[in-house]
């Protein structure tokens, strides 16, 4: 990449897997669990995080000299909240559909801890242009984990991907239901959420044993 | 940096002036967009009325599809022949009823006074609709939409929607195939105004008993599908005076 340097390259990449916000860092674990029942879902937060995130941690990034630092995290609420209901209120005038489906993210975004983490963790501390990267690398690191607990909550709870039917139709029973297969319910309330991402987290340490913290 | 940032005058006046500017920024957006807003809204309401009565764009199958905005006032005033006001015994007609706010109604009802309720009839292929809107609590937060009966009170169609329901759970009351569900089904129980029951132990998931008043719930949103129920039933109980002179035709 010649537009990055290998440190801000690094800045993308470090979240995607060996510096991820959820497995990692274990922040935004909250919304991880609440949205991923269904893979559109999933799409929709991440897609809206990865914006909220890159933008916030270069305003952030800008005024990061002049923040008082006594209130500075009430002035980071305040920047998230600002660009959530902007972007909303814009979308309510030119893109009445698609804002009906995120309005029920807007609350889940603001209170977001993967946000105000790397606010307070990276651009108080960056120039804009890394905050940036920073941003959407997390937003992405986080992105990735929730679109593939959605793929296996919503394959083993509900049979469908997107909404599609993949594995047949379950009360008819045909495809893979004929066999006596049956939809897991347990897959589509959160606490299912909890143990994928934990069966997330082992793999990636036992892959990468560097990651085992020490007691 | 030359300003010490960690006085508390600054801290003071750093704080009014990002008041200040984040509030004219939103107060300038807010204004600049509310009447397409409004507009956005107004379409949604008739869109939603239109839909509970059948006239939508719906395929066999799939997800739902309302009259896309640039039609849906023209096919408004097409099929919607009626927009009832009712307050106590009076019944007047009023072309802007869908645009009254239930939530107030329901507020002033709860107080004592006579709430302004609306009912809209509409008529498709010589079949007479009447619609009525709902509007409850869900999970999180508020959670509403139409119902249209015949003149039997056998429900011919509803919409839902929700403000902010957990997405891939209570979220899917507006997915078809849990509306679709209450279509066939009857808000009344011989003389008792029911309503209908979104039902856990339903064991009927294609909903194939239409005399039940239940239809079958959704896995994973049991407060929603309470909701849902209390809804409804609170609504039709609303309009009871008025629903016994239509069947009484």
């Amino acid at each position: 990449m010649a537009l990055l340097t290998k440190k801000d390259a690094n800045l993308i990449l470090d979240p995607l897997a060996d510096n991820n916000p959820i497995t990692i860092q274990v922040l935004g674990i909250c919304s991880a669990l609440a949205i991923t029942a269904e893979l559109k879902a999933s799409v929709v937060m991440a897609l809206s995080v990865i914006f909220v995130l890159g933008l916030g941690n270069v305003v952030i990034s800008l005024i990061r000299n002049i923040i008082p630092s006594k209130i500075r995290i009430i002035v980071q609420l305040i920047v998230v909240a600002t660009l959530v209901i902007i972007v909303d209120q814009v979308l309510k005038a030119f893109a009445y559909e698609l804002s009906k489906t995120l309005a029920v993210f807007v609350g889940l975004i603001i209170t977001n801890c993967i946000i105000m983490g790397r606010f307070e963790a990276f651009a108080l501390g960056n120039g804009p242009w890394r905050s940036f990267l920073d941003g959407i690398g997390n937003a992405l690191g986080y992105g990735v984990i929730l679109i593939i607990v959605g793929f296996f909550r919503e394959l083993l709870g509900s049979g469908t991907l997107f909404g599609i039917p993949v594995l047949g139709n379950p009360i008819e029973k045909t495809g893979l239901y004929s066999t006596g297969y049956e939809n897991n319910g347990f897959m589509i309330i959160p606490p299912a959420a909890l143990i994928v991402v934990g069966i997330i987290i082992w793999v990636q340490r036992s892959r990468n044993r560097a990651l085992i913290e020490e007691n | 940096m030359a300003i010490n940032t960690d006085k508390n005058v600054y801290t003071v006046v750093f704080a009014a002036l990002m008041v200040v500017v984040v509030g004219s920024v939103l107060a300038f957006l807010a204004s600049a967009l509310s009447e397409r807003i409004k507009e956005n809204e107004r379409f949604e309401k008739q869109q939603n009325i239109l839909y509970a009565m059948g006239v939508n764009e719906n395929e066999d199958k799939g997800n739902v599809n309302f009259i896309p905005t640039d039609r849906v006032e023209d096919e408004f005033s097409k099929y919607i022949t009626e927009q009832l006001v009712i307050s106590g015994d009076q019944i007047t007609n009023d072309d802007e009823a869908y645009l009254i706010d239930l939530k107030k109604q329901l507020a002033l009802a709860k107080n004592g006074e006579t709430p302004k309720l609306p009912l809209f009839i509409g008529e498709k292929e010589a079949k007479k609709y009447y619609i009525i809107p709902m509007y409850g609590k869900g999970l999180w937060d508020a959670i509403w939409g139409f119902i249209a009966l015949d003149d039997q009170l056998v429900v011919q169609g509803v919409y839902f929607d929700h403000k902010g329901e957990t997405p891939g759970l209570g979220a899917n009351i507006k997915q078809r195939y849990f509306m679709d569900d209450f279509t066939g089904e009857s808000i009344l129980d011989g003389t008792r105004y029911a309503g209908i029951a979104v039902a856990k132990g339903n064991n009927d998931p294609v909903n194939k008993i239409k005399d039940d008043n239940e239809v079958d719930a959704l896995a994973g949103a049991t407060i929603t599908g309470n909701g849902v129920s209390a809804m409804i039933r609170e609504s039709v109980n609303l309009y009871k005076n008025y629903l016994e002179t239509i069947r009484a035709k």
